[in-house]
């Protein structure tokens, strides 16, 4: 986005934004203080990416921008101007589930769910980075997101389990 | 978060201008420590200057040394091949700080200027002197278990947090700073202000200068280098200690060079000089290390909660000084 226009004055009120929402392009109007995450779940009507702290310490909110697992809290949504969002919604392909929801549903790797879709987003990533080898990797590729019902032991398994089909 | 003036700079000399045109203008990178700040109220720019699409991300190599720009993501900087093998101590440090999601986002130039997790700091209700001037300390009496041993004043004793910074400082890294009269270049041991009367002040940077890349110069003793990082748990926290060191022995098996500093116990980035001359020319060992460690500590003052940092920050130095030497022997 271009900003050409830049008064000194008071803070402005609402800018325009276009973004790729799980591969369609998307047009908001929003106010500067908006976040990822909040556009998401208040303007896209996506509330699969939870609010959990809201400070970068949970990782419930966790998507991909432009592929890559990051926090939607600490993200100002219009500095993503032409971003590509993937979120839990954009996961599946015509109603058939994404490998890595299928094994967090055969390995029981969640029990209250609220970290689930952050848990998936991230672990999707993990994945395809391709870094990490045996599950104490695992464990430390996956420690920004937190699952207070402690499902770590099946997280874990799941995220193995992806990784050994590939 | 309260209302602030958006604007996208499409220069580094555009980002300067926009910055000067309102007090309390913030650069927005990568967003990690100021989008948290600013929903804590401690942060409340007037103005935020949305640098990330300035063309300041390539890791470059020139000659003997590389320059990392100041918009590469941590994680490009962690895994780019010739950071992790001519500067692990950089690689690793990077690699221990935050989470997969977090080092997507933020920005090497953004890390440097990391704030402080002080509680005080962090929450409004406190007094400090760094968030408010000339308003007290209650860190100082306070819950200090995290807080800084080295470098502090008695108006602050907030700890640095960052890792990367720890690492840039063992290896006399610089940083390139685009300020009024252009580009000029700073050794990162003077990027950092120690608290003094003054904790609000952090850094010499002048208001509006643009922090553009990091260099560093590729030593061989480098290529030794090595992070270690104490912390409550193994990942995702910010250090209780950290340590920060390279060496080089001579023909002989003694130390001829050592480059140590340490993170998580000084108000700033802690260059351990001190320790460095003690290892100069001994045999590699425990009783050396721990002479060094011990040069390195001497000038500890700490407070109710904090004192196990001395024994903490020792003991991470002698293992660390052991990796590098057995890596190196």
């Amino acid at each position: 986005m271009r900003t050409t226009d830049r008064p000194a004055g008071p803070p402005r009120s609402s800018l325009p934004l276009t973004l790729r929402l799980n591969g369609r392009e998307t047009t908001f109007v929003i106010e500067p203080q908006v976040t990822l995450l909040d556009l998401l779940r208040e303007r896209a009507g996506l509330t699969g990416t939870k609010k959990g702290c809201d400070r970068g310490q949970c990782g419930a909110c966790t998507v991909l921008v432009d592929g890559r697992r990051t926090l939607s809290c600490l993200a100002l949504a219009l500095a993503h101007a032409g971003a590509e969002v993937t979120t839990i919604e954009g996961l599946a392909n015509d109603g058939e589930l994404h490998p890595m929801q299928a094994a967090f549903v055969e390995h029981d790797a969640f029990q209250c769910g609220f970290c689930t879709s952050g848990q998936i987003m991230s672990a999707v990533a993990v994945v395809r980075e391709g870094r990490t080898h045996g599950e104490d990797q695992i464990r430390e590729a996956m420690s920004g997101n937190l699952c207070r019902c402690g499902a770590y032991p099946n997280i874990v398994a799941a995220i193995a389990a992806v990784q050994g089909a590939r | 978060m309260r209302g602030f003036d958006y604007v996208v700079a499409d220069s580094p000399a555009d980002a300067r201008k926009l910055a000067g045109e309102v007090d309390g203008a913030r650069f927005y990178a990568g967003g990690t420590t100021l989008v948290d700040l600013m929903k804590s109220d401690v942060e409340r720019p007037r103005r935020v200057i949305d640098i990330s699409r300035l063309p300041l991300a390539a890791i470059e190599r020139r000659g003997d040394v590389v320059r990392i720009g100041a918009l590469a993501r941590n994680s490009d900087a962690a895994y780019d091949a010739t950071v992790a093998e001519r500067f692990p101590a950089v690689a690793e440090a990077l690699l221990s700080g935050a989470s997969g999601q977090i080092r997507n986002a933020a920005t090497i130039g953004g890390n440097l200027l990391q704030r402080t997790r002080c509680t005080y700091f962090r929450e409004t209700r406190w007094r400090c002197n760094k968030r408010e001037p000339g308003s007290g300390c209650d860190a100082l009496d306070g819950f200090n278990r995290g807080h800084a041993i080295l470098g502090t004043s008695d108006s602050c004793i907030a700890t640095y947090p960052g890792d990367l910074a720890i690492a840039l400082c063992a290896l006399d890294a610089s940083v390139v700073v685009d300020g009024e009269g252009g580009e000029r270049t700073i050794a990162i041991d003077d990027l950092y202000l120690r608290p003094g009367d003054r904790p609000d002040r952090e850094t010499s940077l002048a208001p509006g200068e643009l922090i553009v890349a990091v260099e560093l110069r590729a030593e061989p003793l480098y290529a030794r280098s090595h992070y270690l990082k104490a912390r409550d748990r193994a990942s995702f926290e910010f250090a209780l200690a950290s340590v920060a060191c390279a060496v080089a022995l001579d023909g002989g098996g003694r130390i001829a060079d050592a480059r140590i500093a340490l993170g998580g116990v000084a108000t700033v980035p802690w260059r351990a000089r001190e320790a460095e001359a003690a290892l100069r020319g001994a045999a590699p060992g425990d009783d050396a290390f721990r002479r060094a460690a011990d040069a390195a500590l001497a000038g500890a003052r700490t407070r109710e909660h904090n004192a196990y940092k001395v024994e903490l920050t020792k003991r991470a130095l002698v293992r660390a000084l052991r990796t590098v030497c057995g890596g190196a022997s």
